[in-house]
């Protein structure tokens, strides 16, 4: 079986007045229809400049996609002309962002919103596409979605807000949906909402989905695989219940470990501190001999600061960039 | 927390009610942020104010801080009410009671040093010479693992793990019994997150602190609380030791809260219920117990009547119709 999308060697970087920064640095993965992938990372990692490089929508100058392939169903996304872009934007591949309020249109109504994409790839007429569109609201589960249709953003709750824009992702029925940090914005008990109603589309719509995060939750409650990002590197690959029970890069143990979890501070009075990863992210406009985790790794061997590792397998689709790791 | 200990914060009947957007014609509506809360926090102890966004958690903070003027209501520190006192009098209450705010971007001056802001409330409240206040700032900058090199440095030069460590620093420079944390970790990365919370948590084994930790993240609160209390749109629903709050939830809110957590092991992926529908608006909050709208167990009681804050086990505190208060 050919893969959905084939992602090689991507490098995207930003060419700023002080400097290059290296947003992606060499990243690839793959994955199989309706397959749910998270990539998971902290801030700057370069998670989202992933995601927006495989639709290409960094924004240029100051970004630029300087190498790689991003096969999607066998087409290298990155030789189309924008004119064949946009017909694959909202159709074939469709996104849903985090902040519902920033990426809907403020002056047209949630209705138009969603009835768009489906007059501009499916050649809806407009009437039609409004009946779409309110089936699709319909089918997020807004409530009353006759009258949802005809407001504004600033009418909806968050929540509501979400759902409209997951109506406009799935609209077109798309093969491939990232997600960016798509509940994040959420309050946690509309969070669980939103949560399950991706998962039940997706599963009904057969849509594989990028899911990224920064929230280990989420990638435990929906992904089937993880790619671990750190300073525009992938570190780590493997399929989740790998990942959170041997995870082989010290800095996924890391993370895992840094995070509090429900229940645990209950059980064993000893478990008072969380483990801590001293220092912070490495800068992204030098160029780092080695691992980019090595200053802060507790692994680090001399190796470390002067060759950058590869991806060494560590049993079935489980990978990890380390010349030490945790065993 | 045994009873033992002195009893430093106690609120009473706090309300606050905010008049809402002065439209022609929403004259006299208001909002009811906070609407009637009690309790009370030890020396040495960590209070976790935990719900939704709009629940009135951080409103509450800024009334304990004196930032906000209640509406109604009584706050006693240290036995004397200070909810009346005028800016003089409050001088010396000021120094005990300090604050540690959420974004470390927006809560420091960008045009200050970070000694001077470190050094503010000494110059502002000792009087003490140079060279003692320039000691003092190195020992605090020391304390909360900031180094001497960087003093002098401005806030656009340091990450945001090290921002919310300049303004712990700032909170305990006049050696505070509580400091009112509103959300303190929630804008840092997880492996940041961690260092700040364990760095909290050393402080208040080493000086005595209390604190009123306000955050939304559920595994932190556990963490790092002593008590947990719940609010829902300007009510505390339920309050309680951690210990039989997180296993014996009472609730039907704090139950749903709590079901509603991602849980980081893929082994244990949830069949969850989410809870359904959106917080509704303080404005106008539904009558008799302001959850019985998305509340599971509802009966006809709960729409007309509402329910008082009952102790139904030791130190556990419900106010909910359908939970029996101890005899």
């Amino acid at each position: 079986m050919t893969a959905l999308l084939h992602v090689q060697d991507l490098k995207t970087r930003f060419f700023m007045r002080d400097g290059v920064i290296r947003a992606v640095d060499g990243v690839s993965f793959s994955m199989a229809a309706g397959e749910t992938l998270a990539i998971v990372g902290e801030s700057g990692c370069g998670k989202s400049v992933t995601s927006l490089s495989i639709l290409r929508l960094i924004a240029s100058p100051p970004g630029r996609i300087v190498g790689g392939r991003i096969l999607f169903e066998g087409r290298d996304l990155l030789t189309l002309t924008e004119d064949e872009m946009r017909a694959i934007r909202g159709d074939a591949i469709s996104m849903i962002f985090q902040e519902p309020m920033t990426s809907l249109n403020p002056a047209l109504t949630i209705g138009w919103q969603i009835a768009e994409s489906l007059v501009l790839h499916r050649g809806l007429s407009k009437a039609d596409a409004m009946t779409k569109a309110v089936e699709m609201l319909h089918k997020v589960r807004m409530p009353e979605p006759v009258r949802r249709a005809r407001q504004y953003p600033h009418e909806l709750s968050g929540g509501m807000r979400q759902r409209v824009m997951i109506a406009m992702a799935l609209a077109c029925s798309p093969r491939l949906l990232l997600a960016d940090e798509p509940t994040t914005a959420l309050d946690v008990t509309i969070q669980a909402q939103i949560l399950e109603l991706m998962r039940e589309l997706a599963s009904e719509t057969g849509a594989a989905i990028i899911l990224i995060t920064h929230d280990l939750g989420v990638v435990a409650e929906m992904a089937q695989r993880v790619v671990v990002m750190y300073a525009g590197r992938k570190v780590e690959e493997a399929p989740v219940e790998q990942l959170f029970a041997h995870p082989r890069h010290p800095y996924t143990s890391g993370l895992l470990g840094s995070m509090p979890h429900l229940g645990h501070s209950l059980q064993d009075r000893s478990v008072k501190r969380l483990v801590e990863i001293p220092g912070m992210v490495p800068s992204l406009r030098e160029e780092h001999p080695g691992c980019l985790f090595a200053p802060r790794c507790p692994n680090a061997i001399a190796r470390c600061v002067q060759e950058v590792p590869p991806l060494a397998a560590h049993g079935a689709g489980h990978s990890a960039a380390c010349w030490n790791p945790m065993v | 927390m045994s009873a033992a200990r002195e009893v430093l914060l106690k609120v009473d009947g706090l309300r606050k009610h905010f008049p809402a957007k002065a439209g022609l014609l929403s004259r006299g509506v208001k909002v009811l942020a906070v609407d009637g809360v009690s309790f009370s926090i030890h020396e040495g102890e960590t209070l976790g104010l935990v719900g939704e966004s709009g629940c009135g958690k951080s409103t509450t903070g800024k009334l304990i801080l004196r930032l906000l003027d209640p509406t109604e209501g009584q706050i006693e520190w240290r036995g004397r009410r200070i909810e009346q006192l005028n800016r003089a009098e409050m001088r010396p209450v000021r120094r005990e009671l300090q604050a540690v705010f959420q974004d470390p971007y927006a809560s420091l001056n960008p045009r200050m040093r970070a000694a001077d802001i470190v050094a503010e409330p000494l110059r502002n409240y000792e009087s003490l010479g140079a060279g003692e206040v320039r000691t003092r700032t190195a020992n605090l900058f020391e304390r909360v693992g900031l180094r001497a090199d960087q003093l002098l440095k401005y806030p656009y030069e340091f990450s945001g793990g090290q921002r919310q460590r300049i303004g712990i620093a700032r909170a305990l420079a006049l050696r505070p019994s509580l400091i009112v944390c509103d959300e303190p970790v929630s804008a840092l990365d997880v492996s940041v997150q961690a260092q700040v919370i364990n760095l909290l948590m050393d402080l208040q084994a080493e000086l005595n602190l209390s604190y009123l930790f306000v955050a939304h993240d559920l595994a932190v609160v556990e963490h790092i609380s002593h008590r947990v209390a719940v609010m829902y749109l300007g009510k505390i629903v339920e309050i309680a030791p951690k210990q039989t709050i997180f296993t014996q939830p009472q609730h039907p809110y704090t139950v749903a809260l709590l079901e509603a957590v991602p849980v980081p092991d893929p082994t244990r992926r949830k069949q969850r219920r989410a809870l359904g529908g959106d917080v509704p608006s303080p404005i106008d909050p539904p009558s008799g117990c302001r959850f019985h709208t998305r509340c599971p167990h509802v009966e006809q009681r709960c729409r007309r009547e509402e329910p008082p804050l009952q102790e139904v086990s030791p130190g556990q505190w419900v106010a909910c119709h359908l939970r029996q208060p101890v005899a």
